[in-house]
């Protein structure tokens, strides 16, 4: 009867312990906030004694995972961005063009003349003179192709020709298509991810979603624009030699050339060659410095292969313009004046220093491989998500304290018994998100309000029982015990259940409404823990000590 | 002394207006239905694209100077709704601003966000803008899309687990208690035409969890006292299961509806849409899985040959203890 063995009763109260000692952090939440910084700080670079002084405002011996504060409690930018892919099939299909030309060109008896013919921009189109020489035509080009290396394109090749009548085809193949897209997406990550680490905002979010998608969540900035103006810019830096300067902007720029507008003179025009002579993947640094006449300017620096084609460039075509393209305007086109060997350069516009400064970040950084369309994009202001704490705050006593009294004025002792359960469920919810290093968003409060309300029904549904049981059991001993064992069925059906939606609700949500998922679910656990385990050892030693004759629930 | 809600015994017979509260039920949902139809949702930007604002001023605010200031913007379909809240400031005055997706655009357009607000600021000087949230039409489709497919997925896990914790009547009365409180709570935001986000299909779904919760309470006893009584005719046993798990299924509606009453009065104007869907779903819950769970529940009827010996040995439960 009524009888726990002392290895379970440890075990209980160790989990409870635990909890508590892992949601302490959060009540001391900007001390530790401070630490947790200090620490990362001393640890990049070097102690002095403020830092010193925010560390040991925390022993270090104590846990110190906080709750992630979610963009509505905190105040920050959300964007959700889908990466144009198709972008990079072009890029691709155009570096094909000179290859195969190459190829080509060698069997020039055979093939004939080739000309690149007008077409979708993920085809490259082919037109030979001599029909007859396809079959050779086709041959060649085939060999160009290279085996796609993923999971499920083995033994695929990465392009696809055909031929019909003088028109040769190449098209990139599905399994090319889809290694592209993972790549795309992985380096589209990579690079927002380095992007906004250089700005050095708190826990930024950024994560893939689905497909083709990117979500970015960063806390503490002033607003989607400003996260859109950093990781929106391509920043695709080429040189490129200048055929011409016009200010007609419907001029044909011919074969092998592009027309691309001047940054800071309207209506200019440079005329320039398709392929770039270096391009910003060869660039290894980029720094915000001033020019010769004092003006903000960004400092580059080549790797040893740009910097070897950049030298042989500039000393063939000296005297000769070369132009600075970043995301398809001319920045500036100066003159080649010498042999520019030492591979570093200086790029000045008419900028400013905050520009310079974002410009050497982007560079830096490097290209995104495609551009990005913003989805959804929402800005919270700081002081909006403050309000939303102190009023969750307030909302959160009033209802913990009215749901206390009510438990006690219903139940007595047992309600009392119930309430300090309730008050260790509360605060083992908190423990287990710091643990996880969840983040806890304004919907996140509401669930464990509505865990708070919900909690007490597992001991509502025991405390019933036992009532029941009292008047016709042998004794109260026997009759908490019935009503703990009666009782457990209908507990573990209908949290089972409600954990269930938690489930669902946590696969198919996103954002503020899985936040409310992760602390309903948790909620659900803790507090079928709290009322099975805690309280039920909690009445047993107080039934131990008093050994009661009677028992009123 | 203790406070007692319900009387330790009850003897209710909740089947004696069961044409009337039956019959409540279903005129309720057909209303809910029409109104559904007939006024539609005030879907929110998460739903239909667009943008909202949220705008904060000092000054007195006056929703007509800001629709004539955005008046020359041509945005098309703009709501302008002041918010009042008890936990705003004196000189707090806070309206929400929303417009829809301009035609043509396939993502989201700063430019017009950026008109709108200087539009705004050119009347109100001091007006500041806490919130800018902007869902493009090609997102909204799919949040609709998942927040369909969310709902059916909980109701049908939920179907089959009660199916096989009881039986398939069990399974039915409880969906259709989900189905009257999801309706009836999409009835109450198309009549009053509240706002209809993201938040709310959670909400929904936290309705289907805890309406769950009290029907599977109820039918745990159900189940129970067949077993107990195997002599009393259904509808004697249902009203003896209602009526012993009368004082739980009270007791935790209030405690529930009490910390859900604080967050909608205390808890801000931001979260009011979802906790205001929490507390009807919580009564429209307790109400249903009292008399529409057991009605069906009664019609249908039940196998009453339970072959299993005793309440706790064919119960995979039986044998957990502290």
């Amino acid at each position: 009867m009524l009888q726990i063995q002392t290895w379970k009763r440890v075990v209980i109260w160790g989990l409870v312990v635990l909890g508590l000692v892992f949601a302490l952090p959060n009540g001391f939440y900007s001390r530790v906030e401070g630490h947790n910084d200090a620490v990362v700080a001393i640890e990049n670079g070097g102690e002095t004694p403020e830092l010193a002084a925010a560390r040991d405002a925390w022993p270090a011996w104590m846990p110190s995972g906080l709750m992630n504060l979610g963009l509505d409690l905190r105040g920050g930018a959300h964007l959700l961005a889908e990466v144009r892919v198709e972008d990079v099939y072009a890029d691709r299909i155009n570096g094909y063009w000179p290859e195969l030309r190459n190829v080509l060109r060698d069997e020039r008896a055979v093939v004939g003349t080739i000309r690149r013919q007008p077409s979708a921009p993920d085809v490259l189109r082919v037109k030979i003179s001599q029909p007859d020489g396809m079959a050779r035509a086709l041959e060649l080009v085939r060999g160009l192709a290279s085996p796609v290396q993923t999971l499920a394109g083995v033994g695929s090749t990465d392009i696809e020709v055909s031929g019909a009548g003088d028109i040769l085809t190449l098209t990139l193949s599905e399994a090319e298509r889809l290694a592209t897209d993972v790549r795309t997406l992985q380096q589209s990550l990579e690079i927002i991810r380095r992007r906004v680490d250089e700005v050095g905002t708190r826990e930024p979010t950024i994560q893939r979603q689905g497909e083709r998608r990117i979500l970015i969540q960063v806390p503490g900035i002033g607003s989607a624009e400003e996260l859109k103006a950093l990781i929106g810019t391509t920043a695709k830096l080429t040189f490129h030699p200048v055929v011409g300067r016009t200010s007609d902007s419907t001029v044909a720029a011919g074969a092998r050339n592009i027309l691309v507008p001047s940054l800071d003179e309207p209506g200019v025009f440079y005329i320039l060659e398709r392929t770039p002579v270096v391009n910003g993947e060869d660039l290894v640094d980029a720094q915000p410095a001033f020019d010769q006449n004092g003006a903000p300017a960004v400092n580059f620096r080549f790797n040893p292969t740009g910097a070897r084609k950049f030298g042989d460039y500039t000393a063939e075509n000296i005297g000769s313009p070369f132009a600075i393209v970043l995301d398809n305007e001319v920045i500036s086109a100066p003159t080649i004046r010498d042999h520019i060997s030492g591979g570093s350069g200086i790029i000045s516009g008419s900028y400013s220093v905050e520009e310079s400064t974002k410009l050497a970040i982007l560079l830096r950084a490097g290209a995104l491989p495609a551009e990005m369309t913003f989805l959804e994009e929402r800005t919270i202001g700081p002081e909006l998500g403050q309000d939303s704490i102190d009023a969750g705050k307030i909302a959160a006593i009033v209802a913990g304290i009215s749901v206390l009294v009510f438990m006690g004025l219903s139940y007595g002792l047992f309600g009392l018994i119930a309430n300090v359960a309730l008050i260790i469920n509360v605060a083992m919810i908190f423990g287990l998100l710091s643990m996880i290093g969840a983040t806890l968003t304004l919907p996140g409060i509401a669930g464990i309000v509505l865990t708070v309300g919900m909690a007490v029904d597992a001991n509502v549904l025991i405390f019933e029982r036992i009532r029941e049981e009292l008047k016709t059991a042998r004794g109260p001993a026997r009759a908490i015990e019935l009503g703990y064992e009666k009782a457990l069925s209908a507990i573990i059906d209908a949290n089972i259940t409600t954990f269930i939606t938690a489930v669902i609700l946590f696969i198919m949500g996103s954002g503020p409404v899985r936040g409310f998922a992760v602390t309903l679910g948790l909620g659900i656990m803790t507090s079928v823990f709290t009322a099975i385990f805690v309280t039920r050892l909690i009445i047993v030693m107080w039934f131990e000590r008093r050994r009661p004759k009677t028992i009123e629930v | 002394m203790r406070l007692k809600l319900v009387p330790s015994e009850t003897s209710f017979d909740f089947f004696k207006a069961s044409k009337v509260t039956f019959g409540l039920s279903i005129l309720a949902m057909i209303f809910s239905a029409v109104v559904f139809f007939s006024a539609g949702l005030n879907f929110g930007i998460d739903f239909k694209g667009g943008t909202t604002i949220r705008t904060e001023s000092t000054q007195v605010l006056d929703v007509g100077i800001y629709r004539d200031a955005l008046q020359p913007l041509e945005l098309g379909d703009v709501t302008i709704t002041q918010v009042f809240d008890p936990t705003f400031a004196e000189d707090q005055n806070v309206a929400m601003v929303r417009f829809e997706a301009q035609v043509g655009d396939e993502s989201i357009a700063a430019e017009t966000v950026i008109a709108v607000q200087s539009a705004l600021r050119s009347v109100d000087p001091v007006v500041s803008f806490p919130s800018v949230e902007s869902v493009g039409p090609k997102v909204s489709g799919e949040l609709v899309k998942t927040a369909i497919l969310a709902v059916i997925a909980a109701i049908s896990a939920v179907l089959f687990y009660i199916w096989l914790r009881f039986e398939w009547q069990f399974a039915l009365g409880a969906v259709a208690a989900l189905v009257h409180d999801i309706v009836l709570t999409i009835g109450i935001f198309a009549l009053f035409q509240i706002p209809f986000d993201l938040a709310i299909i959670a909400a929904l779904l936290t309705i289907v969890g805890y309406s769950l919760n009290d029907t599977v309470v109820v039918f745990d006893r159900v189940r129970e006292n067949l077993r107990k009584f195997k002599k009393m005719d259904l509808r004697g046993v249902l009203n003896l299961s209602i009526n012993d798990t009368l004082s739980r299924t009270v007791m935790t509606s209030v405690t529930t509806l009490l910390a859900l009453i604080a967050l909608l009065v205390l808890g801000g104007d931001v979260i009011r849409g979802f906790i205001f869907a929490m507390t009807w779903g919580v009564i429209v819950g307790t109400y249903s899985s009292v008399f529409v769970a057991t009605n069906i529940l009664l019609y249908l009827g039940v196998k009453r040959d339970w072959s299993k010996p005793d309440a706790n040995a064919g119960n995979q439960f039986a044998n957990v203890d502290a």
